[in-house]
C-alpha cells in the first residue's frame, strides 16, 4: 500500500507540474520570439503577460466547440484526445534525479523504469502520428487533409535518423534503460571534462536535434500547418478545447524530445563540473539574476513599474539562498541539484527549439524529404555503423 | 492481477479484430487494425516479452500502419458498399454454424494435442540482449535469409513501380 500511496504522490505531483511548465512554455516562447523581433510580447495580463496563459485557458475553455459538417464524428473528437494522450504519456518513464531518501522514505525521481526505457519512448512517438493525421482526415475539408498527409509522410521520415542518432549512444552504454544511461555518463574524463554521450556523438547529438524539430512539427518543419499554404494545416477545423488539446500535445512532445536528449547526450541530472564546484554554480547564476533585477527595478532612469522587478529579484536571491542552504542538509541538496541540472539542460534545450522558430524561415515540402532520405538518413547510418565498429574493436 | 490484464487485453484484441472485418470504412478498418497490435503488444509484454512488445508497437503499430492510413487518405478511399445482399435467416444460420464450427476446432486440438503445463506470466525470456543474442548466436541462419527476402521485395516492389514513374 506504501508503495501505491508513494506513487499515487508522485503522479500528482508529475502531473501538476507539467501541465503548469506547458501552459507557461507558451508564455515563454511567446515572450522569447518577442524579444528576438524587438517587441516586448503580451504584458496586459498581470505583471509582464504572467497571467496570460491563464486568460488563454478561460478563453478556450469559454469559447463553443464548433463541428463542421459532414464530418466524421467519433475520428474528429477522438484526435485531439489521442494527440495529447499519446504526448504526456511519456514522461512516465522519463527520471529527473538519482535515488533520493525523504525521512524515511527512499525513492527514485521517476514515475516507473521500464528495462525498455528509451525503446518505450520511441514507440509512443511513432504511434503520436495518428493524432494528427486522424484530425486531418476527419476534418472534412482539403487544408487539414493535407496537413495531416505532411505530418505522416515527414514522421515516417524523420522517425529513422531519430531512431539510427539514439541507437549509436545505446551502443555505448549498452542498455535500454534511462537510469543506467545517465550512470553510464557520470564521471569526468581528465578530471574535468564530463562524460557525456555528447562529445563522442557530437553527428548523433545534431541529427537528434534536427529530426526531433521535424517530429514535434515545429519551424523549420511545420510543413504540416504551413498557414500561407494550409490555411493552419490539420487543426484548422479545430475550436475551444479541442485546439487546446492539439497545442498542448505540440508542448508535451516538445518537452519529452528534450528530455530524452538532456537524458540520452546531455547526461540527465550529472552537473557539467565536479562536484565543489558545481555546487557553486546555481547559487552564482541566481544570485547574479536577482542582484541585476534589483538594481535595474530601483534605477532611477525606470520611471513606470518599480515593483515587478525588485520582486523578481528578491525571488532569485532567495532561490540562491535556498541552494546555499542546501549544502548543509544533504538530503535536500542531491534533491535540488539533480532537479537544477535537469531542469537547466531542458530548459536550454526548449529555448534552442524556441530561437530556432524565431530566427529560420520555413523549409519547402521537397525539400525537407529531400534533406531527410539524401542527407540526414545515410549521415546517420554512417555515424551508426562508425560508432558499432569502434565499440566492437574496443570491448572484449 | 495478471490474469485479469490479459483477460482485458485479449478481449479488445478480439473485439478489434471482429471490427477489422466487419466495418465498412478502410479507416475504421485501419484502426481496428492498430487497436489490435497494441493489445497484442500488451499480451507480450504480459509475457515477458518487452522488446517483442515494443518492436510491435514501433514496427507495425508504428511504421506500417501509419504508411497504410497515409496511403488510404491519399488515395481517399470511401466506404465499402456491400455487393451482394443476404438475407437475415442467413446471417443467423451463419452465426449458428460459426459457433459449432469453432466449438468442432477447439475439441480436435484439445483431444489430438498433448497436454503441456500452464503458460507462466513473466516467464519468457524477451529482454533486448536475449533476443539479440539468440538471433546472432542460434537464429544466424534464418534472420539473414529474412532480410535478403525483405530485400528482394523492396527491389521487387521498386521494379513494378518503376512502369508508373
Amino acid at each position: 500500500m506504501n508503495f501505491f500511496i508513494l506513487t499515487l504522490i508522485k503522479v500528482a505531483v508529475v502531473a501538476f507540474v507539467l501541465l503548469t511548465t506547458l501552459a507557461y512554455l507558451q508564455w515563454i516562447e511567446r515572450k522569447v520570439i518577442a524579444h528576438v523581433q524587438l517587441r516586448v510580447g503580451p504584458y496586459r495580463v498581470g505583471p509582464h503577460g504572467l497571467l496570460q496563459p491563464l486568460a488563454d485557458v478561460v478563453k478556450l475553455i469559454t469559447k463553443e466547440g464548433l463541428m463542421p459538417s459532414h464530418v466524421n464524428k467519433v475520428f474528429y473528437l477522438m484526435a485531439p484526445f489521442v494527440a495529447v494522450l499519446l504526448a504526456l504519456i511519456s514522461i512516465a518513464v522519463i527520471p529527473f534525479g538519482p535515488e533520493i531518501k525523504i525521512g524515511p522514505v527512499t525513492t527514485w525521481m521517476q514515475l516507473t523504469d521500464l528495462r525498455i526505457g528509451i525503446l518505450f519512448v520511441i514507440a509512443i512517438s511513432s504511434i503520436g502520428v495518428y493524432g494528427v493525421a486522424l484530425g486531418g482526415w476527419a476534418s472534412n475539408n482539403k487544408y487539414s487533409l493535407l496537413g495531416g498527409l505532411r505530418s505522416s509522410a515527414q514522421m515516417i521520415s524523420y522517425e529513422l535518423p531519430l531512431a539510427l542518432a539514439v541507437a549509436a549512444p545505446l551502443l555505448l552504454a549498452n542498455t535500454l534503460s534511462f537510469r543506467e544511461m545517465v550512470n553510464y555518463q557520470s564521471g569526468y574524463w581528465l578530471g574535468f571534462i564530463p562524460r557525456w554521450n555528447v562529445i563522442p556523438e557530437i553527428i548523433g547529438f545534431i541529427i537528434f536535434m534536427i529530426a526531433s524539430f521535424a517530429e514535434t512539427n515545429r519551424v523549420p518543419f511545420d510543413l504540416p500547418e504551413a498557414e500561407n499554404e494550409l490555411v493552419a494545416g490539420f487543426h484548422t477545423e479545430y475550436s475551444s478545447m479541442n485546439f487546446a488539446a492539439f497545442f498542448m500535445a505540440e508542448y508535451a512532445n516538445m518537452v519529452t524530445v528534450t528530455a530524452v536528449a538532456t537524458l540520452i547526450f546531455l547526461g540527465g541530472w550529472q552537473p557539467p563540473f565536479p562536484e565543489p564546484y558545481s555546487d557553486a554554480i546555481p547559487i552564482l547564476i541566481f544570485a547574479l539574476a536577482g542582484l541585476i533585477a534589483v538594481y535595474h527595478g530601483v534605477h532611477p532612469a525606470r520611471r513606470m513599474d518599480k515593483f515587478t522587478l525588485p520582486a523578481t529579484g528578491l525571488v532569485f536571491l532567495g532561490i540562491a539562498a535556498i541552494f546555499g542552504l542546501s549544502l548543509f542538509v544533504p538530503m535536500l541538496k542531491a534533491i535540488l541539484m539533480a532537479l537544477f541540472w535537469f531542469c537547466g539542460k531542458v530548459l536550454f534545450l526548449l529555448f534552442v527549439f524556441i530561437w530556432v522558430r524565431a530566427t529560420l524561415p520555413r523549409f519547402r515540402y521537397d525539400q525537407l524529404m529531400r534533406f531527410a532520405w539524401i542527407f540526414l538518413f545515410p549521415l546517420a547510418m554512417i555515424n551508426l555503423l562508425a560508432t558499432s565498429l569502434i565499440v566492437a574493436l574496443t570491448t572484449k | 492481477m495478471t490474469a485479469l490484464i490479459f483477460l482485458i487485453f485479449a478481449a479488445i484484441a478480439v473485439f478489434c479484430a471482429i471490427s477489422l472485418v466487419v466495418q465498412t470504412h478502410p479507416v475504421s478498418s485501419a484502426l481496428s487494425l492498430i487497436g489490435v497490435m497494441g493489445s497484442l503488444a500488451v499480451l507480450y509484454l504480459l509475457l515477458g516479452g518487452e522488446f517483442i512488445a515494443a518492436a510491435q508497437l514501433i514496427v507495425y503499430a508504428g511504421a506500417i500502419m501509419v504508411l497504410f492510413v497515409f496511403v488510404i487518405m491519399l488515395l481517399n478511399a470511401g466506404a465499402e458498399t456491400p455487393t451482394f445482399q443476404t438475407s437475415s435467416f442467413v446471417k443467423y444460420l451463419g452465426i449458428v454454424l460459426l459457433v459449432a464450427f469453432l466449438g468442432l476446432i477447439s475439441f480436435i486440438i484439445q483431444a489430438t494435442l498433448p497436454k503441456t503445463e500452464g503458460v507462466i506470466f513473466g516467464n519468457f525470456q524477451g529482454t533486448a540482449a536475449d533476443v539479440g543474442l539468440k538471433l546472432f548466436t542460434s537464429y544466424l541462419l534464418p534472420f539473414e535469409v529474412t532480410s535478403v527476402l525483405i530485400l528482394i521485395a523492396l527491389v521487387g516492389a521498386i521494379v513494378l513501380a518503376r512502369k508508373e514513374i
